[in-house]
């Protein structure tokens, strides 16, 4: 089997690709393929090399952290079966973050992206405060949806508004505000996290391509979030402006 | 309290809303305007100059072309050359049908704004130095076959510009959020792309003989 890997030794480095043949095993995974590349890190020239760096954890799609391009769309790796791929596969880091090394890529970006929007629920105090209202269970089911995010990064990468010219915080962090903004108690902090959506590189610089949807690998329905964040904001800002006692 | 979180909102949104805002009102219902007059080309002559002639004299003329034509047109040309240029076009990539819009969108707005900027120094200001805009002007422009694709081009793009334009107005004020209302604006928008696309194409072949 052959693999096309784009490789970066530093940060700052610029990058190279370098070609590998290894063995085929049934059921690998580009995962596996990129182990065994690891245990005999030798090219396809037959020069010895560095093993490949990539990140993982999971092994089944719940983490997002072994995101990568493979043969031209970002994806998990754990789940990419090698024998459904066409050969030569390709493996690019997503770019439009950081290259720590390699595939390696640093997220930092998102998990700021979740502070800034407050994507949580305040409970904590001094004293019980008792059960929280109840959820209606037909929005439970699509809340649950929203909750599947494993901020992995694929959304950003295929946004074609998430770039070095641009502060876009991407669809990822925007769904979780109408996730936490759907529960019944994160409701009473929504003002705060739709002013937080509402500043700069917020939800106004998202330009439907609907790139996201097409590609988030849990089929969270990312431009339906973006499109109702837009309708609470409309009411938001009119609040903002006008004052409101609600 | 409440002052500082309206504090901490940026200019962006604000902006890019009211881009979004002008395109349509007043840009874009001037534009279905100006398409619809114009189309009394088809009936002659006479008829063209007798409804170029009202527009004309409408009151407060300078007035309404300022604030329903130059300005909101100006400011959604200017930031929208920002967007355009913000983006990073990945169709070759990601060729899916919306991202194919999001990027013509962004061509189109270009292509509108070159035709836009010629087309106004071709009548309006050539109005202001004393030129008269009426039928044989536009048949002189359009008796030069390259004029007559410059404009059948310009025209197609600011009319696509306007109506994929509108579909992402709907979902930027949240009119539009589900999959099935954006999908039905699709359609809505694209007839309104056919129509427009008809009135133009007719008024521009009226001035050929």
């Amino acid at each position: 089997m052959k693999f096309k890997i784009t490789r970066q030794d530093n940060p700052d480095t610029p990058s190279y690709v370098e070609e590998f043949e290894i063995p085929h095993r049934p059921n690998m995974n580009v995962i596996s393929a990129l182990m065994e590349i690891r245990r005999n890190p030798v090219n396809s020239k037959g020069e010895a090399t560095t093993p490949v760096s990539w990140e993982m954890n999971c092994l089944e799609e719940v983490c997002g952290a072994c995101s990568m391009i493979i043969n031209g769309k970002p994806r998990q790796s754990c789940t990419a079966l090698v024998d459904k791929l066409e050969q030569p596969i390709t493996l690019e880091p997503m770019k439009t973050f950081p290259v720590v090394r390699d595939l390696s890529i640093d997220r930092s970006r998102m998990f700021d992206a979740l502070k800034k929007v407050k994507a949580w629920i305040p409970i904590d105090g001094t004293y019980d405060l008792g059960p929280g209202p109840r959820m209606p269970e037909t929005k439970r089911q699509w809340a649950y949806e929203l909750s599947k995010c494993m901020t992995c990064g694929v959304c950003l990468e295929a946004c074609p508004n998430v770039n070095s010219k641009s502060e876009f915080i991407g669809p990822a962090p925007l769904s979780q505000v109408r996730l936490f903004n759907a529960h019944p108690t994160g409701e009473m902090n929504k003002a705060e996290r739709l002013n937080a959506i509402m500043d700069d590189g917020g939800l106004a610089n998202c330009g439907n391509s609907q790139n996201c949807v097409q590609s988030c690998p849990k089929g969270i329905p990312l431009t339906t979030s973006i499109a109702a964040l837009n309708r609470d904001t409309t009411f938001q800002s009119f609040k903002n402006f006008f004052g409101s006692d609600r | 309290m409440k002052g500082a979180t309206i504090m901490a909102v940026g200019r962006d949104f604000a902006i890019r809303r009211l881009h979004s805002l002008l395109g349509v009102i007043p840009v874009g219902l001037f534009l279905v305007q100006h398409l619809v007059v114009n189309h009394f080309a088809t009936g002659g002559a006479e008829s063209f100059n007798k409804a170029a002639h009202f527009m004309e004299s409408l009151p407060f003329r300078l007035v309404l072309e300022t604030f329903v034509i130059y300005l909101p047109l100006l400011f959604h040309a200017v930031y929208g050359l920002y967007i355009a240029f913000q983006a990073k076009n990945n169709t070759t990539r990601y060729g899916y049908f919306r991202n194919w819009m999001f990027t013509l969108q962004r061509v189109s707005g270009v292509i509108t704004l070159i035709f836009v900027a010629w087309h106004v120094w071709e009548t309006r200001v050539q109005a202001a130095f004393g030129a008269d805009v009426n039928f044989s002007m536009m048949e002189d422009i359009l008796s030069n076959p390259f004029m007559v694709a410059f404009y059948l081009i310009g025209v197609l793009s600011t009319v696509f510009h306007f109506a994929n334009g509108l579909w992402s107005f709907f979902v930027s004020w949240g009119l539009t959020v589900s999959p099935r209302s954006q999908r039905i604006s699709t359609y809505v928008t694209l007839g309104v792309f056919i129509a427009l696309s008809i009135v133009s194409v007719r008024t521009i072949f009226a001035f050929i003989q």
